[in-house]
């Protein structure tokens, strides 16, 4: 992006400038990188309490059926018919209010982005989904589901609403304060909540491996809510610089980064968002790789890295193995607060990506030792009800 | 001192040059988790690396100055690169060189200089 290019502002603009944030270009967007605290607090407070951000330049939606017939489970197998050929999820299998993790599949099954799919709880909304996109890839996403769901459902940008999480150990007790029923919701299931008349959205899920909720606020009243959970002294606003570093150490694939369209998603270690269902089928995009791949195993995958001394090993950084022979590349890196030694990802040949195999990291000429570890890096602590 | 538009401070003595960066851009660069040294011995040019300097999201080059010989870097920082974020322009120093060319010292800016060329950012 050019520094020409005029950027978008989040409806949460302003309070980023009134806390005094850093702001960086990000998706199209001016967004707050840090806050005067720094990335090390940001982190270490989501980890121990509760950090808020500022997510609204991602890609938030609704596709609804065009005519619907008011048999709710005929409505929901009708929507969720329009974008299965898309993407790899079963998602005429999703259970009233229950949220999944997917991915936007390709002719050859290589990864066009990774999704978020609902299905809503109330019994007069079905025939509709909640979809949210990743920011970088939201104009392309929308336009695949809007084509694909052509004449018979409507795809509705909800991307000019504040998309907001807050993450961390705190964030029930948090969120209790304005949505007591919210800590009702359990890991990836959502639920629309009202609040002066408005409909929020509300989904237990986040990108930071910690427990917390992502929440669809109404335009005019985002930044009352903003001010409102910020003004709790459990919560401290976070920016770009920590997420990154927290869902680094959650191992969590950011899209552009860790998976692209030439990366499977059996590769990028997310066979479980390729549905047994649709595997089944073999109606996915790509079925015969993917196939293959789940099968006899992927010619590379996605795995955690340990640096045992020297600089962190950050995106593009040439991965070798003991010999010295290039076998790879660093996909994200950098330093983790809660560990305190450097981490990253990146993509080697199976045959070297068993945790414990001895590798090495080549930063700025250098070979550093390295060790491949299981993901996450950091235990996620979701929580998770019956 | 002497200063550069980069945000390095050269503190001089005799024919050996202190080199760190300025308080401004430890601010910039945010918490400072790793520091790269050079090597006593590195002959440098001006331009070339003399640190890298990594904050949680990025690692930054710290450019030379100045011609000379490395006669000392400040190997403290390895274990406490946090000093850079504290002290920038003491003890965060990254390397002494043994000047080369004192001529370069010339197109350098002094404090008073350099404060105005930061008001102008």
């Amino acid at each position: 992006m050019s520094d020409t290019e005029v950027l978008s502002k989040t409806v949460l603009h302003p309070a980023h400038l009134a806390l005094g944030a850093r702001m960086t270009a990000f998706g199209g967007y001016d967004m707050p990188v840090q806050y005067p605290q720094g990335v090390l607090a940001e982190h270490r407070w989501t980890r121990e309490q509760a950090g808020l951000f500022d997510v609204s330049h991602m890609g938030p939606s609704f596709l609804t059926l065009n005519d619907r017939t008011g048999d709710a489970e005929a409505d929901h197998a009708a929507v969720s018919a329009l974008i299965e050929p898309l993407i790899s999820g079963d998602i005429a299998g999703l259970k009233p209010g229950q949220l999944r993790y997917t991915v936007l599949l390709n002719e050859t099954g290589g990864m066009i982005d990774d999704l978020m799919v609902g299905r809503p709880l109330q019994p007069d909304r079905q025939g509709m989904l909640y979809i949210v996109v990743n920011a970088g890839t939201k104009d392309n996403d929308f336009a695949l589901i809007a084509a694909a769901a052509k004449g018979r459902a409507t795809l509705t940008r909800a991307d000019d609403r504040a998309l907001v999480a807050l993450q961390g150990p705190a964030a029930e007790a948090v969120l209790a304060t304005l949505f007591p029923e919210a800590a009702d919701l359990g890991f990836m299931t959502f639920r629309r909540f009202d609040r002066k008349g408005e409909g929020f959205v509300i989904s237990r899920s986040g990108y930071s491996g910690e427990d917390g909720y992502e929440i669809l606020i109404p335009t005019a009243q985002a930044l009352e809510v903003w001010d409102l959970l910020t003004a709790d002294a459990r919560v401290r606003p976070v920016g770009l610089g920590a997420r990154d570093s927290l869902r680094l150490e959650a191992g969590l694939p950011l899209y552009g980064h860790d998976a692209d369209e030439t990366v499977s998603p059996i590769e990028a270690g997310l066979a479980f968002a390729v549905a047994k269902k649709r595997r089944a089928r073999g109606d996915l995009r790509g079925a015969e790789r993917l196939a293959r791949e789940l099968s006899e195993g992927p010619a590379r995958l996605r795995v955690g890295l340990r640096v045992l001394s020297g600089a962190p090993a950050r995106e593009g950084v040439e991965i070798a193995d003991a010999s010295g022979a290039v076998i790879g590349r660093v996909t994200s890196g950098g330093p983790s607060p809660s560990l305190g030694f450097p981490i990253a990802m990146g993509f080697v040949p199976s045959a070297a990506s068993a945790v414990g195999t001895p590798l090495q990291v080549i930063v700025r000429g250098r070979a550093q030792p390295a060790e491949v570890v299981a993901l996450p890096f950091v235990p996620h602590r979701y929580v998770r009800k019956a | 001192m002497h200063f550069t538009k980069d945000h390095e401070w050269i503190a001089v003595e005799g024919d050996v040059a202190t080199v760190g960066i300025t308080n401004y851009a430890a601010e910039q660069l945010g918490d400072v988790v790793f520091v790269e040294l050079p090597e006593v011995g590195k002959v440098l040019k001006p331009g070339d690396s003399l640190a890298v300097v990594e904050s949680v999201k990025a690692a930054s080059d710290v450019y030379s100055p100045i011609s000379g010989e490395v006669v000392a870097a400040n190997d403290g920082l390895t274990g406490n690169p946090e000093t850079v974020n504290q002290s920038p322009e003491s003890l965060a120093w990254f390397a002494r060189v043994k000047l080369a060319n004192p001529a370069e010292l010339a197109g350098l800016m002094d404090r008073a200089a350099y404060e105005a060329f930061l008001q102008g950012l």
